[in-house]
């Protein structure tokens, strides 16, 4: 586990090195570690927020200053506050305790050609059929590896791996809002109409960003996430 | 009460101190770009440092008082007035009920900050006022200011200041009211991966010029100049990104990251600029040639520390002219 400054702020708890060589273990673990810093509420710190296998910490620098009661070395003092914090993140046997049980959240899906504008190029590019695609795509099981890039996006590991797909050269300038995307071995979801680079397949009517709800978004980081097959009339019904 | 834009100018929207809190789910801080000049335009007009204001980019607004209030304004140089009166930065000011201020164009830097007394009163959403550009949420409907709005203004308590004349003459120190600067060296503390960067683009960062993009928003401040290399190409795995943080894209030109910057990000990120200087990339417009240069993270911090305390004396100054 490594400590590094994100500038004189903020820094990053890097709690592994690698994800995709174990990404359930790694999730498990960054949630720990989210959990515990969570906990532990060091004076000073401001905000968390988990991602693939790291957890960011932001902090007011004048306020871990003011609880320490010296000016030097607020990043050192802060780093030894959250090592004592996160030391029974280490034992492995309770790492999942503290990480919670994990959520199972069921996304409706639409992978009709008119919401699935690039299911064509994913065809091309796996070599499998449409109707392919989209069973494998919807009979895997997902986890929310971090929430990010707008809000409410959930980057979802777990793609099965013959679906990956390179995002595309010119990304769309615009994204319908519920799109569901391959870009390259992950996927997820465009909860508001945004810019974009991945390949999209289909689309949910579920409304993953609300800012007057708390929390604002549908999706947590480590939720399991699977995708239901709707049709267009069933999209049409659930999209009020 | 309400306050009415005649004029919308280029790019105004309703800013407090920023949204905190709901990183984890991808929102962005927003909030001013320049937190501290919104905080001492605040403190002029008797707010409370985190009431809502405006934040006005290169000028063009234009506004009316549907009732008497104190207004303060801090940021670039802007030719700002009170019916025919000019109101330099940093000055606490009187406006009468019907009373109009106008942004001229900015003559120098890029944005400024207004404070009215009572502050906008905008609802709070994710517990800010702040205006989300990229989410559309939050300020005046999740939107930049449009000619014609009406913005709902908070109670002014007559006692929030003592100012009778029309213009006080207390100010706030002048490199408060106006941070912008020709040629600006911007401070920073060293990235995650700065040894990921050959000597060479090490050497150029750290001593040559780069001049400020036109595609620069409130996303991140873009630069052209000499391209920045990395040693190696592999992927990095994606984390958390900030308000000052450099990031390298393939191409080699760097971006600094303003307050509506995603929250993660997949760049290398070669430095950070100290939070003592954000103020001052805050003022950078299209063709600014910037330097960079380097200071401990000890060194960031005092500054800061250094900063608040000015801050503290100048609360106590502003309440003893007050009482």
């Amino acid at each position: 586990m490594e400590i590094i400054p994100l500038g004189d702020s903020a820094l990053v708890v890097r709690v592994r090195e690698q994800f995709e060589d174990a990404p359930e273990e790694t999730l498990d673990e960054v949630l720990s570690v989210f959990r515990l810093l969570q906990r532990a509420a060091i004076p000073g710190v401001i905000e968390l927020a988990p991602a693939y296998t790291s957890v960011a910490v932001f902090f007011n620098p004048v306020a871990v200053l003011k609880a320490n009661g010296t000016a030097n070395g607020v990043f050192e003092k802060l780093a030894k506050r959250i090592r004592s914090a996160i030391i029974p993140a280490s034992r492995r046997h309770r790492r999942r305790t503290i990480a919670g049980r994990p959520r199972s959240i069921e996304i409706p899906v639409c992978y009709d050609p008119e919401f699935g504008f690039d299911l064509d190029r994913v065809a091309e590019h796996t070599k499998l059929s449409e109707r392919e695609i989209v069973n494998l795509h919807s009979r895997a099981e997902y986890r929310v590896a971090c929430i990010g890039f707008v809000p409410g996006f959930p980057f979802l590991a777990g793609l099965p791996k013959n679906l990956a797909t390179p995002r595309r050269d010119v990304p769309r300038k615009e994204i319908p809002s519920g799109s569901v995307g391959i870009g390259g071995v992950q996927t997820g979801i465009y909860p508001l109409r945004s810019p974009g680079g991945w390949n999209l397949i289909g689309r949910t009517p579920l409304r993953l960003f609300d800012p007057i709800k708390n929390p604002p978004t549908l999706l947590c980081p480590g939720d399991r996430v699977r995708f239901r097959v709707i049709t267009r009339e069933e999209f049409e019904s659930l999209n009020v | 009460m309400n306050l009415f834009v005649e004029r919308a100018g280029f790019l105004s929207s309703v800013q407090d101190l920023g949204r905190t809190g709901f990183r984890q789910f991808g929102v962005s801080t927003s909030g001013a770009l320049d937190r501290f000049a919104l905080r001492v335009a605040n403190l002029l007009v008797g707010n409370d440092e985190g009431a809502a204001g405006l934040e006005i980019a290169l000028g063009g607004l234009h506004l009316r008082f549907q009732d008497e209030r104190i207004v303060a304004w801090c940021g670039g140089e802007f030719d700002v007035h009170i019916g025919s009166l000019a109101l330099p930065a940093g000055h606490i000011a009187y406006v009468q009920s019907g009373g109009e201020l106008k942004f001229g164009r900015a003559q120098f830097g890029c944005r400024c900050w207004l404070a009215i007394s009572g502050g906008i009163d905008v609802p709070i959403v994710l517990r800010s006022r702040s205006t989300d550009l990229r989410a559309n949420f939050g300020g005046m409907e999740g939107r930049a200011l449009h000619d014609g709005d009406q913005l709902p203004l908070g109670k002014f308590r007559r006692s929030q200041t003592a100012a009778t004349e029309y213009i006080s003459s207390w100010t706030a120190p002048n490199e408060w009211g106006s941070p912008a600067a020709r040629d600006p060296i911007l401070r920073f503390t060293r990235g995650a991966d700065w040894n990921r960067f050959n000597d060479v683009t090490i050497q150029r960062f750290t001593t040559q010029a780069f001049s400020v993009s036109p595609d620069s928003d409130r996303m991140g401040v873009r630069f052209d100049g000499p391209e920045l290399k990395r040693k190696d190409k592999s992927d990095l795995i994606s984390e958390a990104v900030a308000p000052g943080t450099i990031q390298v894209p393939p191409n080699g030109k760097p971006i600094l990251l303003l307050g509506d910057c995603q929250t993660i990000g997949g760049y290398p990120k070669i430095a950070h600029v100290i939070t003592a200087s954000l103020g001052v990339a805050a003022q950078l417009r299209a063709g600014d040639g910037v330097r960079f240069s380097e200071v401990s993270l000890e060194e960031a911090h005092r500054l800061l520390l250094e900063r608040e305390r000015d801050l503290d004396r100048f609360r106590v100054g502003l309440s003893l002219q007050r009482s």
